[in-house]
């Protein structure tokens, strides 16, 4: 019984934290049809922007909206002055559209190539602010501690604020309706080049969370070859692909279900088969619903 | 015959894709709460002039002239606050977002709050006043009713009626409508007859229609572009009459 509960637990901690990257490829995806495998670079970049702060402020609560801010403001730098310049310059020919996607990945090895160059490869360590040590229940202890309650936590509220920002302002129509077709949104009066970069931005500031929770709900050890940034990475895009790539809502279900299942065939079968049945689910997603899980029905509503 | 005032002129408009001449030496000219109509047989040039007034093609030389000041013809995200709005002969609507919040799109220019502070929620009162505004000309469409539908729901008549009132919500002083009585049966073409006659109190009007009867019933003059020249031009009356006119819709050398 309780080995269930703790694998669930488990499972919404992960997939919370995937749902941010998940959401920051979906808003990448949605603004620029861009896959950006930059994203975990970014990520990585902003959480060690995180650490900087916390080494001299010795803040993990300053450093964690530092991190998003700087997340925000790096993403939208490379939209305005990298991406802008590629997609116009790769408008035609076969190569069209996977060269933006090629380019992406090129950035991903130039910034932890930047990120060595001024931290080193040597791990730094970025000590989690509330207590890992799970709950107890008379003499059970829960996989749920301090620190991954404000995970979750954290995780829904982000995901509040950026529902509200889609469904209820200005914004959030403007970048909608960018998404759903540019050019008559152009048409419409809609600044579509400034919607793009706000949507990048959105993006990175979400990869900046997700790299600084990420790094905080695990052992705290950061380095430019970090394997969570990989899996936080692909697991994060798998969950994106499952929830249609379009939508907000897809991409939190998609990481959530991710999360869980990894966590079950953890518990349940074996830490060997974790990576296998990720990509499995992927593989599977991708030839019965490519579309995504629920495409259909609300994938671009949100 | 060229008056300084027009509402907006162009002329020696010349545009080639490739080795195609699309358009070759094109004038027009709208006067100030006008309704004038562009037609012509199909692959005449229509759509590709359009395209050009609205900045989605770039023309290869010409002249635009916006209330009589010449400029360089406008870009797509320019449109709307230089008071120009159109709609697009496939209506264009988006299809995931409320009848509403499509109007809405059409309004931000009056939007105050920057795009940043608007995300961050802080005015809403802003969001408010571009809710009423839309509902405003929602209303103006006979369409109030279908305000919190989901724009991929509607019928085929339905949408022409959100795409015009989209169009009208950013208050251009020039309105284009690329072939608003396409797909409609009769009634609702009586309808939108009637409405763009209403229009001209506040704006001019260019449309682009195969609905003969609709461009005689609503057009003051019009242009008849063939092989991307204008052929003919003047009232209704007169290019009805006009033998080279005849012979491009007829396509006998009666002329």
């Amino acid at each position: 019984m309780f080995q269930l509960l703790n694998t669930f637990l488990i499972g919404i901690t992960a997939g919370s934290i995937y749902s941010l990257m998940a959401i920051s490829m979906v808003l990448v995806w949605r603004s620029t049809r861009v896959v950006n495998f930059a994203q975990a670079g970014l990520a990585m970049l902003s959480t060690y922007f995180g650490y900087e702060i916390i080494h001299r402020f010795d803040s993990y609560w300053i450093a964690l909206p530092v991190a998003m801010i700087a997340g925000a403001l790096v993403a939208a730098g490379i939209e305005l002055i990298f991406m802008r310049l590629l997609l116009k310059h790769s408008s035609q020919g076969a190569i069209a559209s996977i060269a933006p996607i090629i380019a992406t990945l090129g950035l991903l090895g130039l910034i932890k190539s930047i990120i060595g160059y001024f931290w080193g490869n040597q791990d730094v360590i970025i000590e989690s602010p509330l207590s890992n040590v799970g709950f107890t229940i008379g003499t059970q202890t829960l996989a749920l501690s301090p620190m991954k309650t404000f995970i979750i936590a954290a995780v829904v509220f982000m995901v509040l604020v950026l529902t509200f920002i889609f469904q209820r302002t200005n914004l959030g129509l403007a970048l909608r309706a960018s998404a759903y077709a540019p050019e008559i949104s152009r048409l419409a009066g809609i600044k579509v080049d400034l919607v793009r970069t706000v949507g990048w931005a959105l993006a990175g500031a979400a990869g900046g969370a997700a790299g600084m929770l990420q790094t905080a709900n695990g052992n705290g050890a950061l380095s430019p070859d970090s394997l969570e940034f990989s899996l936080l990475l692909a697991f994060g895009f798998i969950a994106a692909v499952i929830g249609g790539l379009d939508s907000l809502i897809g991409a939190v279900i998609g990481a959530l279900l991710l999360g869980l299942v990894l966590a079950f065939v953890l518990t349940y079968v074996g830490g060997s088969l974790v990576f296998i049945t990720a990509f499995v689910l992927l593989l599977v997603v991708l030839l019965i619903r490519p579309g995504g899980l629920i495409s259909q029905k609300a994938g671009r509503r949100a | 015959m060229s008056t300084n005032n027009a509402a907006l002129r162009v002329e020696g408009v010349n545009i080639s894709f490739g080795g195609l001449r699309a358009l070759n030496d094109v004038y027009l000219e709208i006067g100030k709460n006008e309704v004038v109509g562009l037609i012509g047989p199909n692959g005449a040039g229509k759509t590709t002039l359009f395209n050009a007034l609205c900045g989605l093609v770039k023309p290869d030389s010409g002249k635009f002239f916006l209330d009589g000041q010449e400029q360089e013809f406008p870009h797509t995200s320019a449109l709307v606050d230089l008071g120009i709005a159109r709609t697009l002969q496939g209506v264009g609507l988006f299809g995931d977002l409320t009848v509403l919040e499509n109007v809405m799109v059409g309004a931000q220019k009056f939007s105050h709050s920057g795009l940043v502070s608007a995300g961050l929620g802080r005015n809403t009162r802003d969001e408010k006043q571009l809710k009423d505004r839309a509902m405003h000309y929602l209303e103006n469409v006979y369409a109030s009713g279908l305000a919190n539908r989901r724009a991929d729901t509607l019928s085929y008549p339905d949408t022409k009626r959100v795409a015009i009132a989209r169009a009208l919500v950013s208050e251009p002083k020039i309105l284009m409508l690329d072939e608003p009585a396409g797909g409609l049966g009769s009634q609702d073409i009586e309808w939108m007859n009637l409405l763009i006659r209403n229009l001209t109190a506040q704006m001019s009007v260019l449309i682009v229609e195969h609905h003969m009867d609709v461009v005689m019933t609503v057009c003051s003059k019009l242009y008849v572009l063939n092989f991307g020249e204008v052929i003919a031009s003047g009232s209704a009356e007169k290019v009805r009459r006009d033998p080279a006119v005849i012979a491009a819709y007829l396509g006998t050398g009666v002329a």
